[in-house]
């Protein structure tokens, strides 16, 4: 056993460390570490400077750009992206539609999407959730009939991330009612978001951002190329796509960034007794408890990897126990970084003009409301409890 | 960077878990701490024979220079058993003497620890100490061809098995280490909450010789610290093997255990409880890592001194999460002196307060983060 960093692993490193800060815009660094809102434009340029690196999506396989990284060097890569503080790479086409294109798709679906998902060509977002279908996930019920080579979408999904800027959205729908159990009669269906029928309704967050949609699907025509795997088998896809999107959740990376943020900042800020918060032990013991969970988080991630590393099996339930972990010490980062500005948390929004108004300060508190989110997306804390009782301890 | 255990630390773990199954199942406990003695001298020569006694020493006395990594697997098997041997105890002490000790002293001592036939203590704690390594009052009076020491130590872990003891003392110079066999201190001795044996340690004018002197007058302070630091490791390591005891034993028992006609299993209130102690296991697994790692190859004193009280601060809380839980979760069984899920509980709730409590570390994590900072 040897906690620390090979030399080489050390190497990489650097060397990723390094090009990063080199290639991170200043415009993008400055957004993120102000927790400004990230436009389309944003989000597609870093991708893109990533994608001509050849860095966008490290665990692909190599024929269609993955890097040939080990899963150390990846995770590796990952914090470091984290750590410097650049957009988040939406998840939706990288580590989403593409793996399961990778997995799933046709051979004429790969050519056709993957490239243009690597390059950052096309903006995905996903179908998955709906008004009465949220952790029951399998009682979904937006249809798709056959209709010779196309399929006809009605119905409605919610929290749809980001699908205001779609080029396309992949969607479970159900293709067949009369099946016995609910999880059979699924399909995953790719849909172009400038389909005719197709509506992108806002909707507003207690931070006040657009960040989640509605989309509604009135007679929308999908040719039925579009099809991933078998009609009727999405669910086979669904929880492979699950697992997926979970080991993404930890952002073990950007939460050691919050942290050393989190320290920097309550050590400027005055206490009751006018020194610094850092330094109040009721303070400083909440906040050394975060970040000896995730200490604990990191090490218990690496000795996950290390383990798919040895016996080359996908990560199982335990992924579960890493999206827990991870969003709770997401939301007790920015809880604290709430209470750091104390009663300077309460300004909200400038009225008339902006004048000295401290946008960061003023960010605290919509982040905190913000991030209750990672507790509940991407299958909630409860369902990853569930899973974990089921899977891994047999209950 | 690897997790793994190499071939010889796997093996080792192995044949301690195979031996305390067989040999020191919970029937078999219960006798060795019902005893006079409280531990078991069949057990202790298994343990020295297997190596595991010299595991940790120098190989020049018959050690095999092992580290606290070394010693992971083995400790972790050792709370699952909940073994009560003053294994952790005369570690602690032993490391002090390998550390700071003369040849004649490492020559004269640590073979016999090797092989079995000698128990050690330390003898540090004071009342009104706390969890401070730096309060000692005990006192070290140079006396007619050596020294004289008057003072009380409490809860000495291990004292009363223990041949000889490494006390602590002050003098003008700051606090030293001296040799003191046992049968010169008056012992008042008694079972720990978790079934050890323990004693609080009488000193009234004690004469030892020159050579009792172990290590430089007035420098053992460092060497204290870093020992514990190691014993902390060690002992983050066995709360591992006794949660994961009180885990296994807990979803054991939400498997067969009806109401209401069937499982409690089945209930939702009660399986996500049983993930998070599942949980709460895995990161304090992770964090005994930590421990034992940085123990071992810290690149220096603050960076070891941080990673185990980052680990203590978990393994303590979860101590009391996984414990408290497993005997909720248990129902009134779990307050029975027959079930051993009870006696885990006990010792969970010890190891929480053994060395420092969470605050305690807390307070030295912080007090180290500012020098960084």
């Amino acid at each position: 056993m040897d906690l620390n960093y090979s030399q080489e692993e050390l190497a990489f490193r650097d060397e990723v460390r390094g090009w990063l800060n080199a290639n991170l815009p200043q415009d993008l660094r400055d957004k993120v570490a102000s927790y400004g809102e990230l436009t389309r434009e944003d989000l597609l340029c870093w991708h893109r400077i990533l994608a001509k690196k050849g860095w966008v999506a490290p665990a692909w396989p190599k024929e269609w750009g993955g890097t040939g990284w080990n899963v150390v060097q990846r995770y590796i890569f990952e914090e470091e992206l984290g750590y410097v503080g650049s957009p988040q790479l939406i998840p939706f086409g990288l580590a989403m539609c593409g793996p399961v294109l990778l997995r799933f798709g046709g051979e004429a679906q790969k050519k056709r999407f993957l490239p243009r998902i690597y390059n950052g060509d096309d903006f995905w977002c996903q179908g998955y959730s709906e008004p009465g279908s949220g952790s029951d996930l399998a009682s979904l019920k937006t249809k798709a009939l056959r209709e010779g080579n196309e399929y006809v979408v009605n119905g409605q999904k919610i929290w749809t991330t980001l699908g205001q800027y779609a080029d396309w959205i992949f969607c479970l729908v159900r293709t067949d009612s009369n099946m016995a159990k609910k999880q059979e009669g699924i399909s995953f269906l790719l849909i172009d978001m400038k389909s005719p029928g197709i509506t992108v309704r806002p909707l507003i967050l207690m931070d006040g951002g657009h960040e989640v949609n509605e989309v509604f699907f009135e007679d929308v025509r999908v040719p039925a190329e579009n099809l991933v795997y078998e009609e009727n088998k999405g669910w086979t896809v669904a929880k492979y796509l699950l697992g997926h999107e979970r080991m993404g959740t930890g952002r073990i990376g950007a939460s050691k960034r919050e942290l050393a943020r989190l320290k920097a900042f309550a050590a400027r800020q005055p206490g009751d007794d006018g020194g610094p918060l850092l330094e109040d032990p009721r303070f400083r013991d909440k906040l050394t408890r975060v970040e000896v969970e995730l200490m604990a988080l990191e090490i218990t991630n690496l000795r996950f990897l290390d383990q798919m590393r040895r016996t080359g099996q996908p990560p199982g339930a335990d992924v579960s126990m890493l999206k827990i972990k991870g969003t709770e010490i997401q939301q007790s980062l920015t809880e604290l970084a709430m209470q750091a500005v104390g009663p300077l948390a309460q300004p909200f929004k400038a009225v008339g003009a902006p004048g000295e108004f401290d946008a960061f300060t003023a960010g605290l508190a919509p982040r905190y409301c913000n991030f209750r989110k990672t507790t509940i997306y991407a299958g909630s804390n409860e369902i990853q409890r569930n899973i974990i009782s089921k899977m891994t301890l047999g209950l | 960077m690897n997790f793994d255990y190499n071939e010889e630390q796997q093996l080792l773990a192995d044949s301690v878990r195979r031996f305390l199954a067989k040999d020191y199942d919970f029937e078999t406990r219960r006798r060795i701490v019902a005893s006079d003695a409280g531990w078991s001298a069949e057990a202790w020569a298994t343990l020295a024979e297997m190596g595991v006694t010299g595991l940790p020493l120098p190989a020049e006395f018959g050690g095999f220079g092992g580290g606290a990594v070394d010693l992971m697997g083995v400790m972790e098997a050792f709370g699952e058993a909940l073994l009560v041997e003053p294994y952790l105890a005369t570690m602690l002490a032993a490391r002090l003497v390998a550390r700071a000790g003369n040849e004649a002293q490492k020559k004269a001592l640590l073979p016999r620890v090797v092989e079995g036939r000698l128990r050690l203590a330390l003898a540090h704690g004071e009342r009104g100490a706390r969890y401070n390594l730096a309060q000692v009052k005990t006192e070290a009076k140079a006396a007619a061809g050596g020294w004289e020491l008057s003072g009380e130590k409490v809860v000495v872990l291990g004292a009363p098995l223990a041949e000889r003891l490494v006390v602590s003392a002050r003098s003008a110079k700051g606090v030293s280490l001296f040799l003191v066999e046992r049968s010169a201190a008056r012992l008042k001795t008694y079972r720990t909450l978790d079934q050890m044996r323990a004693s609080d340690v009488a000193l009234k004018s004690v004469r030892v010789g020159a050579d009792a002197l172990l290590g430089r007058e007035g420098e053992a302070l460092a060497l204290i610290e870093e020992a514990t630091d190691f014993a902390t490791a060690l002992v983050c390591a066995e709360a591992v093997g006794a949660m994961k005891f009180a885990c296994d034993t807990t979803l054991d028992y939400l498997k067969t255990r009806k109401q209401f006609g069937v499982p409690i299993g089945t209930f939702q209130a009660l399986q996500h409880r049983m993930v998070d102690m599942y949980v709460a296991y895995e990161q304090a697994k992770s964090m005994a890592c930590v421990a034992c790692s940085k123990v071992d190859h810290a690149a220096d004193v603050r960076e070891r001194q941080l990673a185990v009280s980052a680990a203590k601060i978990k393994i303590s809380d979860n101590c009391r999460h996984i414990s408290q839980e497993s005997v909720q979760l248990h129902g009134g069984m779990g307050m029975a002196e027959e079930l051993k899920v009870s006696h885990a509980f006990r010792r969970l709730t010890m190891i929480a307060q053994q060395f420092g409590d969470a605050e305690h570390h807390l307070a030295r994590f912080a007090a180290l983060d500012r020098v960084a900072a």
